[in-house]
């Protein structure tokens, strides 16, 4: 009895799960630019081989509990002799490696594919992003202008960002246009993403960060190519320039609003430590030794001790 | 010297203050402790207490230790989850802020992986193994008991962080930079460090112990090849420990290192590497998720072939599968990284690495569907557990597999679709798994049975609450959820499936709740087990009297094939004639003080730590070193025989033949 | 000598009782989660080794006649230590504690070479604050050196135990056991000079 009242609650479950497809379609499921489509097919591809093997195994699952379960009328069981059966081992050993075969080589494919430019023929857009205490800050190199907590980007050319952080890890992620990279202090890593179409994409930090991280959400908006020339030359004629003082006053800690920047500061954002303050190396008396590209990077007239002086509690 | 000697810096709040929920927990902290002390004063139990608990040296009253304290954890944490749950039950609530849901995320993951799975697991091993195996005891009964309290001085300190100087914030995996002084000074993120550098002693000693009691204690007859599956699980999950836990050690200290001494492990300053954590973490953290796992494979695999009363279906191939687990277990850690710039041909590999997994996963599953066949299944509660693992189980395991392709991965990770597959295998897996194993256990371990109606209902309210909680965040977390929000903005489609998750969760809690009244129920109108075998069961530790006496068996049995205890009853059913084997005097271990000694001087030298006070923790250190000379000194001497007499004794008060 | 007639042949004291043997047994599980051990420090200083920051690298800080001393001393106790539990199978408590007094001062001449290295690397402001590299170097060189820090308490203790109580099963097992640690020590001794000094220098 109790066996039957679980599969009502079970068959409820589903029956919710169903009910709620139609509005499934946001997110990852509703996929608006190759790189998203690309990893869309291929999760609905394991979804299907995923599928199969949940089928066959509740099938089994269901058959034996039905045929095999307690009956007053077998009170004489008597325990079969039955330990093992080679062929069925084998049966059930091959049949995951040829599903395993079967997506192992779709993912091998896109992983190699996405670290390439989308639509290769076309020239791309670079945007380089800097994750910051809890804003998320766009610099375009090529325009020379600075956006801070939404993007703009053409529809139909691909965009190379260019990721990095100050401070804690942070995960770029703009779920309908593609997978998420991580940001990360002192290393620049890249994300090719597209957009089909002009529309506004939701996109968030997926990388926990601390204390306002759930606020990092920002849009993409996705524009036409000629939209977005006429805004980039609005910007450069009527947005204010990022001096380096005001540069340094975003990388602190707190939440911001929308900004948009004619021009930014030239800071090299992985040369700055955990606090936003830049790295230096200190001088070593004793030093005797020749280290060479490092060298001309240093600045002498500072010790590590006085930037980071909270270090060292001895 | 004086310097060091007096120098107490005290962190910014030392008392978690601010908050009615901290008060309420300190004042409930408070009473609970005087109540226990006096009720243990007024009944004269501290003489019970020292002789009977702390310094027990049995390995089934560790385990009932290991139990209760997992038990208190499964709460702890449990209040956690609920907490979170109703924080996120609708867009833009307040019910907790940022802070306090940062704080609780992470000692959520780090009490139930740590503080309630492992231990469960451990107890449940302490409870079963020796005498699963024939022995009169762990291979070293008094490291065995450091192993439980090193474990529960790690658990207390990391515990006291809620109340004295704030728990943890940077999440369970705690990655730097985030976790380091630079980003997250304080106290918090040290009891993180020493709390689990603690009790991972007891980890790694526990794999030491079991390891060496199933190579070189089992009972004559019982090659390896004849050890039920759970001492199997048991051997390799110890494998397991003893090479991944000193990972963890380490990178638990050079962060301490980091932290506390201004090294540059991780940090940015200095040439450090932020993302050497995220490798040692996961060096360690994967193989961790396999110690979680297999004994619970283990236990189903006995369960399974218990109450379908038939034999294992292919027990090779269930070792086997195992063993490619355990290897596999080491080869994949960067599928938790995936996003993090690696580049194709590592990820490419690591994928590959991570669906091969599935091979040996998939053979265990279809030999337990396979042990069922043509077996006569009877739905007691343990079944009940073992049988609801099978689905929810395949579903953690094929989104499981969903995961391990990097570039779909892109879009999972960090996102609910994560969070809910790794409970689907975690609790379908590992909470089922140790369920299942404390209601099997339950009269070998007290000698009362559980009652099966109560043991249903907490089954199935359990059961689809953790459905209705679950499958809803794989769907919010295709629309876009990120783990670790402590809220969300209203209209992006993600209210009504984290309401029902909400209330699923809450079903779990019933469920729970059910299950703790159903032992405190037994306790006083359970059913007495008085055959020593309940279930009809197939191994030796269904042989010994329900609870078993404190040498388990007044004479080691003799094994002649798989099932032991199965074989023996099918001989005396067939009229075979069983020899009497004389009773000799039997060789115990004494109890001892010294691990609960050792283990809070431990604790101290840990407090110290936490807060930067490097003389208590120099001091708490030294006592801990006294103590282990004071045992080496004191090596001798420490056993004793039973006599024949009061064998005899205790068998026949037990209604068994001498 | 004492021998035993069972049919395995010879067994030294230490292995006579099954506590013995499982201890024993044990201690050699333990010496392989401790092989794991330095492994993952010995990883982290690969990770870390140019990461300098602009200060001392190897090549500046290690002087060859300090860490060839050192290996010689370490070497060189292991043989003695050797020589000690060789003794103590043949039951000369004498030629036991000689050479075990012999064992701890070399240990003792190493620790106190290592820790005048380290002291000297301070003052020359190339501590494990100084950089990555030094950091991982510091934790790498230290935990072995307090690993025979240990050791030696451990080999003390075990030699006063002996002398009140003689060879039993018990003190020969504990012997035994210090003897593996040593060697042990030495075995990870030889990766360090080999792969930290030795390449550090080149």
């Amino acid at each position: 009895m109790r066996l039957k009242t679980g599969y009502v609650a079970i068959f409820f479950t589903m029956a919710l799960l169903l009910s709620g497809c139609s509005s499934l379609k946001t997110g990852v499921l509703n996929p608006q630019g190759p790189v998203a489509k690309e990893q869309y097919d291929l999760i609905m591809w394991s979804i299907i081989l995923m599928s199969i093997v949940f089928v066959a195994v509740i099938v089994l699952f269901v058959y034996m509990l039905v045929k095999y379960r307690a009956k007053s009328t077998d009170e004489e069981y008597v325990e079969p002799e039955e330990k093992e059966n080679k062929w069925l081992e084998v049966i059930w050993t091959t049949i995951p490696v040829v599903i395993i075969i079967a997506l192992a080589i779709p993912t091998v494919k896109s992983t190699f594919k996405l670290e390439k430019s989308p639509s290769p023929n076309q020239k791309p857009i670079t945007i380089q992003v800097t994750s910051a205490d809890w804003k998320w800050i766009f610099k375009y190199p090529e325009q020379g202008i600075e956006t801070v907590n939404y993007v703009k980007i053409p529809a139909n050319v691909p965009v190379r960002f260019e990721l990095n952080a100050v401070g804690p890890m942070n995960s770029f992620w703009v779920p309908e246009l593609g997978g998420q990279e991580y940001t990360m202090p002192g290393m620049t890593m890249y994300l090719w993403l597209e957009a089909d179409n002009p529309g506004t994409y939701i996109g968030r930090s997926a990388n926990f960060s601390g204390k306002d991280f759930t606020h990092m959400q920002f849009n993409v908006h996705s524009v036409t190519q000629s939209d977005f020339d006429a805004w980039v030359a609005n910007v450069k004629k009527t947005a204010p320039k990022q001096t380096e003082a005001m540069f340094k006053e975003l990388l602190k800690p707190g939440l911001v609003k929308e900004q948009t920047y004619s021009s930014y500061p030239d800071v090299d954002v992985n040369k700055l430590d955990e606090n936003g303050k830049p790295i230096l190396e200190p001088t070593t008396p004793h030093h005797h030794g020749t280290t060479e590209e490092t060298k001309e990077e240093k600045k002498p007239e500072n010790k590590s001790t006085d930037s980071h002086s909270h270090n060292h509690h001895h | 010297m004086k310097d060091f000697l007096f120098n107490f810096k005290m962190p910014e709040h030392f008392l978690v203050t601010g908050d009615p929920l901290i008060y309420g927990a300190q004042v409930s902290i408070v009473l609970a402790s005087l109540a226990i002390l006096f009720v243990l004063t007024y009944y004269k139990k501290w003489g019970w207490l020292w002789r009977e608990w702390l310094t027990t040296v049995d390995h089934k009253k560790i385990g009932i230790l290991y139990l209760l304290a997992s038990l208190l954890m499964l709460f702890r944490g449990g209040v956690d989850a609920l907490l979170m749950r109703m924080q996120l039950s609708a867009p833009n609530l307040n019910f907790l802020d940022a802070d306090h849901y940062n704080q609780i995320f992470t000692t959520h993951g780090v009490i139930m992986i740590l503080f309630m799975a492992m231990p469960f697991l451990i107890g449940l091993m302490n409870v079963a193994i020796p005498l699963q195996i024939g022995a009169r005891d762990v291979a070293f009964p008094a490291l065995n008991a450091v192993s439980f309290w090193m474990f529960a001085a790690g658990c207390m300190l990391f515990n006291i962080s809620f109340v004295i100087g704030g728990s943890p914030d940077a999440g369970w995996t705690s990655y730097t930079p985030l976790a380091g002084n630079q980003l997250d000074p304080g106290p918090g993120q040290n009891y993180y460090l020493l709390g689990l550098q603690i009790a991972g002693i007891g980890t790694l000693v526990s794999g030491i112990n079991f390891l060496v009691t199933i190579l070189k204690m089992r009972a004559p007859g019982m090659t390896l090849w004849r050890m039920p599956l759970f001492s199997w699980s048991t051997l390799i999950t110890s494998v397991i420990i003893i090479f991944a836990f000193p990972v963890l050690t380490i990178a638990l200290a050079l962060l301490t290192l980091d932290r506390l001494f201004g090294f540059h492990f991780f940090t940015l300053a200095g040439g450090g590497s932020p993302m050497m954590w995220a490798n040692l973490f996961w060096i360690w953290g994967h193989p961790e998720v396999y110690i979680v796992i297999l004994p619970a494979f283990g236990l189903f695999s006995e369960i399974f072939s218990t109450f379908a009363r038939k034999k294992l279906f292919g027990y090779g191939a269930m070792v086997y599968s195992m063993l490619a687990i355990s290897g596999l277990s080491f080869l994949v850690w960067v599928h938790h990284f995936f996003t993090m710039g690696s580049g194709p041909w590592i990820n490419s590999i690591f994928s590959i690495s991570t669906m091969l997994i599935a091979i040996p996963t998939g053979v265990k599953v279809f030999n337990w569907l396979f042990t069922l066949h043509k077996g006569r299944i009877e739905f007691k509660t343990p079944m009940l557990w073992a049988l609801g693992f099978i689905p929810v189980f395949l579903v953690g395991g094929i989104t499981g597999v969903m995961l391990a392709a990097a570039p779909a991965d892109y879009q999972y990770h960090n996102s609910y679709f994560l969070i809910a597959h790794f409970h689907y295998v975690l609790i379908g897996g590992t909470v089922y798994g140790c369920i299942a194993g404390l209601v099997y256990y339950w009269p070998k371990i007290t000698g009362f049975l559980l009652n099966e109606r109560l043991g249903k209902w907490a089954f199935w309210w359990f059961t689809a609450g953790f459905n209705m909680c679950f499958i809803p965040l794989y769907i919010v977390g295709l629309k876009g959820m990120t783990r670790r929000m402590y809220t969300y903005p209203a209209g992006l489609g993600w209210e009504t499936w984290n309401l029902i998750a909400t209330i699923g969760a809450f079903g779990m809690g019933i469920g729970f709740i059910i299950l703790v009244w159903n032992m405190i129920y037994s306790f006083r109108r359970g059913e007495k087990d008085t055959t020593g075998d309940p279930w009809n069961g197939r191994t030796l530790e269904w042989m010994t009297s329900s609870p078993a006496a404190e040498y388990n068996f007044a004479v080691i049995p003799k094994v002649k094939g798989l099932d032991a205890f199965h074989l023996m009853k099918k001989e005396r059913a067939e009229g075979r004639k069983e020899e009497t084997p004389e009773i000799k005097p039997i060789h115990m271990p004494k109890s001892e003080g010294f691990p609960v000694v050792m283990s809070a001087f431990m604790f101290i030298s840990g407090f110290g730590f936490v807060f930067e006070w490097m003389q208590i923790g120099a001091f708490g250190l030294l006592g801990c070193v006294i103590t282990m000379i004071w045992r080496s000194f004191n090596d001798y001497d420490r056993d004793y025989y039973i006599p024949v007499e009061e064998v005899k004794k205790t068998e026949l008060a037990a209604g068994r033949r001498v | 000598m004492e021998t035993t007639t069972t049919t395995k042949g010879y067994q030294p004291m230490e292995y006579k009782s099954e506590e013995g043997r499982l201890k024993i047994f044990g201690f050699w599980i333990f010496l392989g989660a401790e092989i794991v051990l330095f492994s993952t420090l010995f990883a982290t200083y690969f990770v870390l080794v140019n990461q300098t920051a602009g200060g001392p690298s190897g090549k500046d800080l290690f002087e060859i006649h300090i860490f060839a001393t050192e290996t010689f001393l370490l070497l060189t106790s292991s043989f003695t230590c050797g020589l000690a539990i060789l003794y103590m199978r043949r039951n000369s408590m004498k030629g036991y504690l000689i050479w075990t007094i012999i064992t701890l001062l070399l240990g003792l001449g190493f620790l106190i070479m290592e820790i005048e290295e380290f002291a000297m690397l301070v003052e020359m402001n190339a501590g494990p604050t100084r950089s990555a590299f030094l950091s991982a170097f510091f934790t790498l060189v230290g935990t072995h050196g307090l690993h025979v820090t240990l050791g030696i308490f451990w080999v003390i203790g075990v030699m006063i135990q002996v002398i009140k109580r003689g060879f039993t099963p018990v003190t020969s097992r504990k012997i035994f056991m210090t003897g593996l640690y040593w060697h042990f020590l030495d075995v990870v001794w030889i990766f360090l000079f080999s792969t930290i000094y030795l390449l550090g220098v080149v």
